[in-house]
């Protein structure tokens, strides 16, 4: 996979979310589609990981939360991808006994995953936690999160935005996955986040923007978030995103939040991605 | 008059303060144990930890939710975090923290949760929680501890340490009597015989204990011989010793600072009505919250006192014949 450029990566990628989705007929395609690109150049091109030993603990490599746990499909294409279990498991994703349940779990023993997520709002304590117990262990490595934009309505977001500030964690990227969508429909309508860039500030925070997806603008935001890391400040990024990237007719919308396309509509979908590495 | 129940009296202290203390311990004998605290330090008595180990203790402010979230975050890299605060504020207000993050997740967190129940007194039912022991243990992955006295507070706050797996241990804010020997071992898990007895077994836990006590002496002096066991592990329940006692007395009172539903007496009734039906009568609080006033009269007048239990006792003995 050394020689795959990261946007050949993504797309497989992005097959493996609308088969898994289409394979379960449930799960969140639009989501998971829009953070594609960001997850794949976090887990390729920036964390220091080690897949083929992961422990729980995570002792001198970076630590990625997903706060946003209903994303799982993208998450586990590219766990497994990345190489942390094997790819035929993707097929197993929302069916009984699986490791893959439908919001990522601990308790089935699947690589990669350290934290439940699925009910909204708890994963930037839980990366603080890490955070704080790495400076605890001198460990020089980060820890990432990743959120929805949706999911910013949640208090206890805040509560950690000003935890961290408060206690210059400084040593954790955010990441906002900002698609300006919802399951009620656009964030601003539903119940407006107003300029989330100087309530970041407010808290703050170093606030980065990014286009979530221009792998080039992702992999130069990212370096500079890791260089802008033990200045005593917690880092967010602001990523733009479309929802239901890369699949014509989920953009646009928030409707394909939690819907699984039928068969023809997973042609279609198929038919806008190219097989890059094989399908699982 | 059968016999005389003798037990010493070590003195007299709140129960938070055993925590207090073993908290110190623990942390200065395990360097991964590490604290936090939503803004009541001293009433959780957790001031000579963060003393002795500032860089160990975190300042969440009136913040529970992300305190539970950070203490799940920190087991991550090895630690042991004990989170402090009000049992109330320990679990209804962050029941889902607690389940997805620590207890889902299956996170070495350990809650430990002060003024609980009635005694806290006159801040009135706000605060006084009466549900959280059902809360917890109907979590999967959840121990369940609530212990008797200082010493034995102090005990488990070290015990729990070496436990891994999500806990939540309870305790209380008003001063009671000490009857646990200081160099006592805190086993989880296995109850603690306090008196033998033939006729009827009263099986408490938290404040109740002492209260058990004082109602077996009563009864004594009534001719009943009560069997007294201080059941500190609600979760996972010491069944055996249920069904030992039961066994050779025939009924049972549960006894409990906490609503009826959920509790210790609920556990127990589960474990009998499965393996040895017998009459079991309840001393607990009935579908209803609390109210301000002193800790003694809030016992009296929720029923929670020594002479329920008596009353209690001798009504589940009725039942046997």
């Amino acid at each position: 996979m050394a020689d795959l450029t990261l946007d050949k990566i993504a797309s497989q990628v992005r097959r493996d979310i609308v088969r898994m989705v289409s394979g379960a007929k449930s799960g969140h395609p639009g989501g998971s589609l829009g953070c594609t690109d960001f997850l794949t150049v976090l887990y390729f091109d920036i964390m220091n990981i080690d897949p083929a030993n992961f422990d729980m603990d995570g002792i001198n490599e970076d630590v990625f939360y997903l706060s946003n746990g209903h994303i799982s499909p993208v998450f586990y294409s590219v766990l497994s991808r990345r190489g942390y279990f094997p790819v035929d498991e993707l097929a197993t994703f929302r069916k009984i006994s699986s490791r893959l349940q439908g919001h990522p779990s601990t308790d089935k023993g699947l690589p990669g995953i350290r934290m439940a997520s699925g009910s909204l709002g708890q994963g930037l304590s839980v990366g603080i936690g890490t955070a704080e117990a790495k400076k605890l262990n001198q460990d020089r490595s980060l820890v990432y999160t990743l959120h929805g934009d949706g999911e910013l309505q949640e208090g206890q977001i805040w509560e950690a935005a000003m935890y961290a500030a408060a206690h210059k964690v400084d040593n954790i990227i955010a990441t906002i996955d900002y698609n300006g969508r919802q399951i009620d429909g656009d964030v601003e309508d539903v119940i407006s986040l107003g300029d989330l860039e100087k309530k970041w500030q407010a808290f703050g925070w170093e606030v980065l923007e990014m286009d979530g997806h221009n792998i080039k603008n992702i992999q130069a935001t990212m370096k500079r978030a890791r260089e802008m890391c033990g200045k005593g400040k917690p880092i967010v990024i602001l990523m733009r995103t479309e929802m239901g990237q890369g699949v014509d007719y989920m953009m646009g919308t928030h409707k394909w939040h939690g819907v699984a396309p039928n068969n023809e509509q997973l042609d279609a979908a198929l038919g806008q991605l190219e097989e890059t590495i094989g399908d699982y | 008059m059968m016999e005389t129940l003798e037990i010493e009296i070590l003195g007299k202290k709140d129960t938070r303060s055993g925590f207090g203390e073993g908290l110190l311990e623990v942390g200065k004998h395990n360097k991964d144990v590490v604290a936090l605290c939503a803004d009541l330090t001293g009433s959780l008595k957790m001031n000579a930890f963060q003393d002795e180990f500032p860089e160990r203790f975190f300042q969440v402010g009136i913040a529970e939710a992300n305190m539970m979230g950070i203490a799940a975050g920190l087991t991550v890299g090895g630690k042991i975090p004990y989170t402090g605060t009000f049992a109330n504020f320990s679990t209804g207000r962050v029941y889902d923290q607690i389940r997805q993050s620590i207890a889902y997740s299956q996170k070495n967190v350990k809650i430990c949760a002060s003024h609980a129940g009635i005694t806290l007194g006159e801040d009135g039912a706000t605060h006084q929680i009466l549900e959280d022991i059902g809360m917890m243990k109907m979590l999967p992955n959840m121990t369940v501890i609530v212990p008797a006295d200082f010493n034995q507070t102090k005990q488990a706050t070290i015990a729990i340490a070496k436990h891994e797996g999500a806990v939540y241990l309870r305790f209380g804010r008003p001063s009671v009597p000490i009857f646990v020997k200081p160099d006592a071992k805190f086993q989880i898990g296995k109850a603690d015989k306090i008196f033998d007895g033939t006729d009827v077994t009263i099986i408490a836990c938290g404040h109740l204990v002492w209260k058990s006590i004082e109602a077996a002496r009563i009864l004594n002096e009534k001719g009943i011989s009560a069997e007294v066991i201080n059941m500190h592990t609600i979760k996972p329940l010491d069944e055996q010793a249920v069904l030992d006692s039961v066994a050779k007395t025939g009924c049972i009172v549960t006894a409990e600072e906490h609503m009826l539903n959920g509790g210790l007496g609920d556990s127990i009734a589960q474990v009998l009505s499965r393996k040895m039906p017998a009459p079991q009568e309840y001393v607990g609080v009935n579908d209803k919250f609390g109210e301000s006033g002193t800790p003694d009269e809030l016992m009296s007048k929720y029923g929670l006192d020594a002479p329920d239990i008596v009353a209690a006792a001798e009504r589940a003995v009725q039942r046997k014949q």
